[in-house]
């Protein structure tokens, strides 16, 4: 174990590293550019590519090519960087090639501001680019979680050959915390469909292009289908005091440490309050939001996100109106303060006549 | 028109082989689009056009049989992989069957 | 040409499998030109003795479905990414020879800007790049590369000069960057344009085999049916249309002039990675609970000065020594906005717990540099916090009589010691002397980490030592 107090979007690079990412394709974005950084520094010293492409949409089809070679590959960005790397995106999906892609969230639309939003919740969840096609989407809400679900991201990717995403906020970037970095991985999967430069390449083909409907049709069936197995194998989420709460906090990334405090708090003047916190945005932790909702002491989820609430529909979708949902979100990088949301907690409390 | 005239330079040549006396261009008629690139490219003019149709519809190239100098640009003229072979004097090919 | 038979190349696939329908034929249209270059390339790649490690970047346009084809790794890619993809591949792959084959919508307009980049980097890529004018996929569109007064669906008055501008000649607009190693143009009109367009290509190829940087062949290319000729026709209107624009001919090669470059591999051990990246396998010492003063246990501490007062380094150093000690240690600096304001100020948080929001409303401890941090926070400050303030330069007192108050002559103090900007480390060593949170041992092991300049580590240890005494005589 080497623990280290470090940004967590040092320790993403660091933990890419530990991973066996083989190549960083990068461009500089506020308030991504420290990985960028980081990796510039880092990678070459371990003889592995850093680039800084011409362009958000360049970098992601390096990493295209640098995957269908079935390295290990990563970019990083925020949120305007984001939407150019869509079409890569769709690429990645539909050839269904594994990366890493940061998306390091500020504030929007348009050039908004460098400040921590969490408004790219439609854009990555949902897809973005064109295609019916699913990120894998993983939530850290502490330097620690940038290192361990970095690498995870990394497994899940080649495991799923599906494109995962690391969803932060400018945030959890900026903090700097103890982390404590595993063992390098040494090994990474075989992958027998990757192009190697070899005489057996000419079986290979890495493609998302299929003319013929009939065909295109039973390919989006197998991404499908592959999709509702990592819905069945992959939820991740953590709960904090929800076995007896009567209202239950819902949110990720940063306000998930804020709504820990919230909690902390209401427990103190004898609320019963929890909190879930979804890991996994792709795939939703729903079954256990509906469960909570259905059987448990649940009377009432309120969701808070710094966005004007987007992860707060598929909250609904899982409880489907078997309890009431209520939202509060910030918007413009403002970050919501432990004492407005405990505010928030007693209005919902008054409105919904809960007992808590 | 044999098979062999549809692989590739790594065609067996199982049963035994001759050798050419002269060059001689073979067209496919059924890998022809009848562009006439082979035609217009030919400097002694021994290819042209037949006024019959193969099976897609065109106008399939062919040798007159005599005058071939064996020069090849009828092959890099031909936009399709398959559709002309050139034999040089000397080239050896199998002993039974056409080429 | 010294081969006794001219058929197929090996660098095709015998049966098209991947090709719908005939799978014998190409897709391209009676004429086309792309026939004529796949035939080159085929060809070339065998006897390049190249096959196996070659990979073909298929682009978008008509040759979208070029790994219908050739027998060799194949990779279809988004339009005019060619490039940046290749750039991927070959970086992964640098034994593969990697070929991007592009038209001239893919290459020159929505991929303009890769092909510049990739050929100013000296990418080690092959590109043959089709230049006939026109879009064919998609119907017959204006290219970049449509020379004026030519009409497609687009342009249907014809091309002109104040409108869509005058066509992009890209190999010598390539040829005035150092990057690249070889660029000629060819074309496709007659048998000697095409024997100069086979060797161009195996001279395209010969240079990244050699390592000796970015090749690239345009190549002058029919479409007869975009331009409604028959093929013959088309080759004309080639030569008298296009030829006065896109003079054919050596545009760069400086080949002669190369050194090889052929990146060296290297696996690292697991010890070897952990180096590289800066681990050292450590052990926290975790501090004696009972030395913690129970009133001051688990702070969320708010430091808050001027920039340039080392107000984020003091918070660092606290928190280092805290992670060190085996605590639960965040911080964050201040964000946004309020960083242009005047003061610059971050958290920390030193706990025996999990640490929630990594920011408070009302600290436990505020530690304030100047006067408009003071007078700005002293406010938010939790009743029965601490407060520590700069005395030598703050002119004010606190107001507030429900919290505790320690003045700190923290500047003054670090000007007797001849380095006044260590005010901030005298700040954490009068903070840790009079709340025993953390050990003054663990504070200078981990200095280093948190002290960037390292030449400054040893006078910052003063700092501190000055700071501790400071309060042990006040309390003694």
């Amino acid at each position: 174990m080497a623990r280290e107090f470090i940004k967590g979007n040092e320790a993403i690079v660091k933990a890419a590293l530990l991973a066996g990412c083989r190549a960083f394709y990068g461009y500089p974005i506020t308030p991504a550019s420290e990985i960028a950084h980081a990796a510039a520094k880092y990678f070459p010293r371990l003889g592995r590519t850093f680039l800084q492409a011409e362009s958000e949409i360049a970098s992601i089809q390096m990493v295209y090519g640098a995957s269908a070679c079935g390295q290990r590959v990563m970019t990083a960005s925020s949120s305007p960087g984001i939407s150019l790397k869509q079409e890569g995106l769709s690429y990645l999906a539909g050839s269904e090639l594994p990366c890493l892609v940061v998306d390091i969230m500020r504030g929007g639309p348009g050039l908004g501001n460098i400040a921590p939003e969490q408004s790219d919740y439609n854009q990555i969840v949902k897809g973005g680019g064109h295609g019916n096609y699913k990120n894998i989407v993983l939530s850290p809400n502490s330097a620690q979680e940038m290192c361990d679900l970095t690498m995870l991201a990394f497994e899940l990717a080649d495991k799923w050959r599906n494109p995962t995403v690391l969803l932060a906020d400018g945030y959890i970037g900026q903090m700097m915390e103890p982390v404590d970095f595993p063992e390098a991985v040494l090994e990474v999967p075989e992958k027998p469909w990757a192009l190697q430069g070899e005489a057996a390449d000419a079986d290979r083909l890495i493609n998302s292009i299929y003319l013929v409907p009939e065909i295109l049709e039973d390919h989006n069936r197998q991404l499908q289908r592959k999709y509702a197995k990592i819905e069945e194998e992959e939820v991740r989420y953590e709960e904090y005091l929800v076995e007896d709460a009567e209202l239950v906090l819902v949110g990720y990334g940063i306000v998930s440490r804020i709504l820990r405090s919230v909690v902390e708090r209401a427990r103190g003047e004898g609320r019963k309050v929890g909190l879930l916190r979804p890991i996994t945005l792709f795939p939703f932790p729903k079954v256990r939001l509906r469960e909570l909702a259905e059987g448990g002491t649940a009377q009432v989820f309120l969701v808070s996100e710094m966005s004007n609430g987007q992860m707060v529909d598929d909250v609904r979708l899982a409880v489907a109106e078997r309890i009431p949902v209520e939202f509060y979100g910030r918007m413009g990088g403002c970050v919501p303060s432990v004492e407005e949301i405990l505010e928030v907690v007693g209005e919902t409390v008054r409105k919904h006549g809960a007992t808590v | 028109m044999t098979s062999q005239s549809r692989g590739t330079d790594t065609a067996g040549t199982a049963g035994g082989t001759r050798v050419l006396e002269a060059h001689v261009t073979v067209v496919d008629p059924e890998l022809c689009k009848g562009c006439g690139l082979c035609v217009a490219a030919c400097p002694p003019g021994v290819l042209s056009l037949a006024p019959s149709f193969n099976s897609k519809g065109y106008h399939p190239a062919r040798y007159s049989g005599a005058g071939c100098t064996g020069c090849g640009f009828c092959f890099y003229a031909c936009p399709e992989p398959a559709a002309v072979t050139v034999y040089k004097k000397g080239a050896e090919v199998p002993a039974e069957g056409g080429i | 040409m010294a081969k006794k038979i001219l058929r197929k190349p090996a660098g095709f696939y015998d049966v098209f499998e991947r090709k719908p329908g005939d799978q014998l034929t190409t897709h391209y249209c009676p004429g086309c030109g792309h026939g004529n270059v796949h035939k080159l390339l085929a060809e070339a790649v065998v006897d390049l003795g190249i096959q196996d490690r070659t990979i073909l970047v298929s682009p978008v346009g008509c040759s979208v479905f070029a790994f219908y084809y050739f027998k060799t790794g194949n990779i279809q890619v988004a339009h005019g990414r060619a490039p940046a993809v290749a750039t991927g591949i070959k970086r992964a792959l640098p034994h593969a020879v990697v070929v991007s084959y592009q038209g001239d919508g893919d290459l020159a307009a929505i991929g303009g800007n890769h092909i510049l980049q990739s050929a100013n980097r000296g990418e080690q890529i092959t590109v043959l790049f089709i230049n006939n004018a026109i879009y064919g996929m998609t119907g017959g569109q204006m290219a970049p590369t449509t020379v004026l007064g030519m009409r497609t669906t687009t342009t249907p008055y014809g091309r002109k000069v104040n409108n869509e501008g005058p066509p992009i000649r890209v190999v010598e607009l390539l040829s005035s960057l150092d990057g690249p190693a070889y660029l000629e143009r060819t074309a496709l009109w007659d048998n000697k344009a095409i024997r100069r367009t086979r060797t161009a290509i195996r001279n395209a190829l010969q240079c990244q085999i050699d390592g000796l940087g970015f090749s690239m062949v345009e190549i002058l290319s029919p479409c007869p049916s975009g331009w409604k000729l028959n093929p013959d026709e088309a080759h004309e209107w080639m030569r008298e249309n296009m030829a006065p624009v896109f003079p054919p001919g050596l545009k760069k090669d400086v080949r002669a002039e190369r050194e090889p470059f052929f990146p060296e591999k290297r696996e690292l051990t697991a010890e070897e990675i952990r180096a590289a990246v800066d681990l050292q396998i450590e052990e926290p010492t975790p501090y004696p609970s009972e030395l913690v003063k129970p009133e001051y246990a688990d702070p969320a501490i708010k430091l808050a000065g001027f920039g340039g007062q080392g107000v984020l380094s003091a918070g660092a150093i606290l928190a280092n020594a805290g992670m060190e000690q085996g605590f639960q240690t965040s911080w964050i600096p201040s964000y946004g906005p309020e960083m242009r304001g005047g003061t610059a100020h971050c958290f920390v948080h030193i706990s025996r717990h999990a640490i929630g929001s990594p920011t408070v409303s009302n600290p436990d401890v505020l530690v304030a540099f100047n006067r408009p941090s003071l007078e700005k926070f002293e406010p938010e400050l939790k009743p029965g916090g601490l407060l520590l303030y700069d005395s030598t330069i703050i002119d004010v007192t606190p107001k507030r009589t429900d919290i505790e108050v320690l003045a700190v002559p923290a500047t003054g103090l670090a000007d007797e010691l001849g380095f006044s900007r260590m005010a901030n480390t005298v700040m954490v060593g009068a903070y840790v002397a009079k709340t025993g949170i953390l050990s003054r041992e663990a504070i200078e092991q981990t200095l280093p980490l948190a002290i960037k300049r390292q030449n400054l580590v040893e006078t910052n240890r003063k700092g501190l030592a000055r700071g501790i005494e400071f309060v042990e005589g006040l309390e003694s």
